[in-house]
């Protein structure tokens, strides 16, 4: 859909997922590195545990689709090659320290003089201007500033970041939109411009919509309450934390019990369901579903809520909830691992893995599919990661029409 | 002036909750014209979610307009318009407003619009080019298609809720409605790459879109180390393998705490310096990364017993000063007075009719140099209906009035 843009990804690990995100709506993405290999392809974990730069699997994970061809911008050759480059492309992504594209002669400004239609995606912690500007933005530092940290935790031991790092990859996709915003724009305008994304500004998007009313409307701070989130009124006035996560026979689920008119026929379902097991629902028998709410309940009446419903998750597995979830369309899903989405029957029904050869490891691997189905298009994954400096001959050679000779004293002097 | 990005293009949008105004808002900030269809014999639900803002009025029902979930999401132009879409009047209405737009958005699970006859077949019969997105919790074919998922459920689905956590507890959910905020990126992506599509080849599109499936696009990494070396992600606190000190640490005043990073041996020597060169930071057990990985616990400790005495706006500036990472991890107070945010004019006060002067209406996490998102107050119930019949769809009053006492504009 998007084949006639060319895209030059200059990021790193932390938002190659931005140009991933474009060319699998079929944009031309040519990742740059490093002579050598790009510095991520160093850390992180690998195929088969081996540390290779070419099996990298945050590599693989977030590059599929690209081109990668191997570059030194911060050299003079190097820099008027990219220019060359630049000339000819619609997009640059890039997740440097703010100033540093400027210091080399590679800003906004100086792109522009080059192509006026270039659009320059910048993805930083927190933005290009202001007090933080050259802040040192490390995942966890930027998750705190935007307030996913303070609310995630257990109440008797610091807030929690996730183990997985991954607070930049929401910022680089507001990137991805806003580099198809400015595209758009470039159609009635004839010029490219700046796209700002700040991974602070994009936590607080997200920690918003759970923190900002209560604070906004009564100054309430809310913080973190282990495996609750949500909070209700009890007919005391006291607050209520309702769990969300659950632990079931063979791990975890997510339910969130709603006492509201809009959930009365999967509440009285659920409790036909755990009656059926002998557990005792005690006061919820002549519970009065469709006119009654949390409001209606005292503080040892939830507790009592609490553990009629733990023992009976207790009782069955992941599986089994599910199905039963399915069957009575309760709002109810399984803490989900790798094995289990691989094997989920909705996902296979929806032809859903995409099986990508690995030539190089003799082995192909299951990727996720596109983010949507489309009619009339692809969307998603439709070849693996490049190998370090893949299209270098493609580019250099093919296109750029440099000489052998030039490309062999490139290489030697690792400019390429 | 110069165009608005989007300027010219038509949206419907017949969304509920977080996913499908989200991806509207990416269109509505930035020029297009955007009509919400909604109707009150059948709310959206966020519009009575808690919290509500209080009435003034002794008596006064909270009614529809007051909650905050539904004002913070919300914060493009929109044109309101009530539909009872159970009426066969309102069905031709919306037909009509089929041929006037681009793009149709909704957001029900499989079979409420089908119903009606107004799935993509149906939709394309009126207008052959419409680009029509619908989005739901697990897609619209399988046999999950009509179940329903919240945010916090999708999350849970998408493996969302397995790395977050202690080695000793059960693991936590890293925010509750997470895919919600995430997932509509990559709607509004395909929306945008339809209509730059559909400019070059006169093509309409359908375009399904699972949340969850859109939400494992964010977890690939864990997905192939699961494949490849059978490993599922551990629970590690706040550890990282690639740096200490790495954590959240305590300092002073009720519940106050910073996130501290240390990546390199210069980000090291920097924080030895700024913690006052105690002696413990010599010793051999922490003089290089491994070294500090393999002594973590007693490394935490000590950094611990530094912070606890001062401010985590005193160490942010501190480390942050030196070169090394370092965050208050800010509250809701916080955020309100965060610097940074407010040097980007992040909050903006709206003053709504029912619910007063209120500084949480933002943009999206993006800044363009030639466009601005254009910040409104949510759209009230049914606000444009006349509006829109008379101007966009041409009908007399005295028609708007009739169909009116029909209970087609409710």
């Amino acid at each position: 859909m998007l084949s006639c843009y060319r895209i030059l990804d200059l990021t790193d690990e932390r938002a190659f997922i931005c140009g991933k995100a474009l060319s699998d709506f079929g944009a031309e993405v040519i990742k740059i590195e490093k002579p050598g290999g790009d510095p991520s392809r160093f850390k992180g974990t690998f195929y088969h545990d081996i540390p290779d730069p070419e099996k990298n699997l945050t590599w693989f994970a977030f590059n599929t689709n690209k081109k990668s061809i191997t570059l030194d911008i911060e050299t003079d050759e190097g820099r008027a090659i990219f220019q060359k480059l630049v000339k000819k492309a619609d997009v640059v992504l890039e997740s440097f320290a703010p100033g540093y594209l400027d210091k080399i002669g590679l800003g906004y400004e100086d792109l522009y003089k080059v192509n006026p239609g270039i659009i320059l995606t910048s993805i930083t912690g927190f933005g290009q201007e202001g007090p933080y500007k050259s802040f040192k933005d490390p995942d966890i530092v930027v998750r705190a500033l935007g307030g996913l940290i303070y609310t995630t935790g257990y109440e008797d031991r610091p807030p929690l970041n996730p183990g997985y790092q991954h607070t930049f990859i929401i910022g680089a996709m507001y990137a991805a939109v806003g580099t198809m915003i400015a595209l758009q724009h470039r159609h009635l305008t004839g010029l490219g411009q700046h796209v700002d994304a700040s991974v602070q500004q994009a936590c607080v998007v997200v920690a918003s919509a759970e923190i900002e009313g209560p604070y906004a409307l009564f100054g309430r701070i809310l913080s973190r309450h282990g495996r609750a989130r949500g909070s209700v009124t009890l007919k005391d006035g006291t607050i209520f934390y309702n769990p969300l996560l659950w632990e079931c026979k063979d791990g975890d689920i997510a339910f969130n019990l709603l006492l509201n008119q809009t959930s009365v026929k999967s509440n009285l379902a659920l409790m036909e369901g755990i009656k059926k097991d002998g557990i005792d629902i005690g006061f919820l028998g002549q519970w009065e579903w469709d006119k009654k709410g949390w409001k209606d309940i005292s503080p040892e009446q939830a507790k009592e809520v609490v553990n009629i419903l733990s023992q009976f998750f207790r009782k069955h597995t992941k599986a089994e909830l599910l199905d039963m979830a399915i069957k009575n369309r309760f709002q109810l899903g399984p803490c989900n691992d790798a094995g289990d989405v691989l094997n989920h029957p909705q996902l296979l029904a929806r032809d859903y893995w995409k099986e990508i050869p690995h030539p190089e490891l003799g082995a192909s691997l299951k990727y996720p599919g596109g983010a949507v189905k489309m009619s009339g298009a692809e969307c998603g994954v439709r070849r693996r990661a490049p190998l370090i400096g893949e299209h270098n001959l493609e580019i250099y050679k093919k296109e750029l029409k440099l000489s052998d000779n030039r490309i062999r004293s490139l290489q030697e002097r690792k400019v390429i | 002036m110069e165009k608005k990005p989007l300027e010219g293009v038509k949206v419907i949008q017949l969304c509920w909750a977080g996913v499908g105004v989200y991806t509207c808002n990416f269109l509505s900030h930035y020029g297009a014209t955007t009509i919400r269809v909604e109707t009150s014999t059948y709310p959206d639900p966020v519009r009575v979610f808690e919290p509500t803002a209080p009435t003034c009025k002794p008596g006064e029902p909270v009614g529809l307009e007051r909650s905050v979930f539904y004002s913070i999401t919300h914060t493009a132009p929109e044109l309101g318009m009530v539909l009872n879409l159970k009426q066969p009047e309102a069905q031709e209405i919306f037909k009509k407003l089929v041929v006037w737009a681009d793009v149709v958005i909704e957001g029900f699970p499989m079979g409420v619009m089908d119903k009606i006859g107004l799935d993509y077949e149906g939709l394309k019969k009126i207008k052959p080019d419409i680009i029509m997105l619908r989005s739901c919790g697990y897609g619209h074919t399988g046999p999950m298609a009509t179940q329903p998922g919240f945010g916090s459920i999708i999350t849970a689905v998408t493996m969302m809720d397995t790395f977050t956590g202690w080695p000793d507890r059960r693991p936590l959910a890293p925010t509750t409605y997470y895919t919600d905020q995430l997932v509509p990126m990559y709607a509004a992506l395909s929306i945008l790459a339809a209509l730059d599509y559909r400019r070059r080849t006169g093509q309409g599109m359908y375009i399904d879109h699972s949340q969850m499936e859109s939400g494992l696009n964010f977890v690939t990494p864990l997905i192939l180390d699961y494949e490849a070396n059978g490993r599922k992600p551990a629970l590690k606190g706040n550890r990282s393998d690639y740096a200490a000190p790495h954590g959240i640490y305590p300092c002073q005043g009720q519940d106050r705490w910073v996130a501290i990073s240390v990546d390199t041996q210069e980000q090291w020597e920097s924080f030895k310096k700024i913690a006052g060169n105690p002696a413990w930071a010599s010793e051999a057990g922490f003089a290089t990364l491994s070294d500090r990985l393999k002594n973590n616990d007693a490394l935490d400790a000590l950094v611990a017993e530094w912070t606890s005495h001062l401010t985590a706006e005193q160490v942010m500036a501190l480390l942050q000063g030196a070169g090394v990472g370092a965050g208050v991890v800010a509250n809701s107070r916080d955020l309100d007075n965060d610097l940074q945010m407010n040097y980007d004019n992040f909050y903006r006060q709206i003053d709504h009719p029912y619910m007063g002067k209120l500084r949480f209406y933002h943009p999206a996490a993006i800044e363009l140099s030639r466009a601005e998102a254009d910040i409104k107050m949510p759209v009230l119930l049914g606000q444009h209906t006349d509006y829109i019949c008379k101007e966009i769809l041409g009908m007399s009053q005295s028609e708007i009035d009739q169909l009116r006492q029909k209970d087609v504009f409710k």
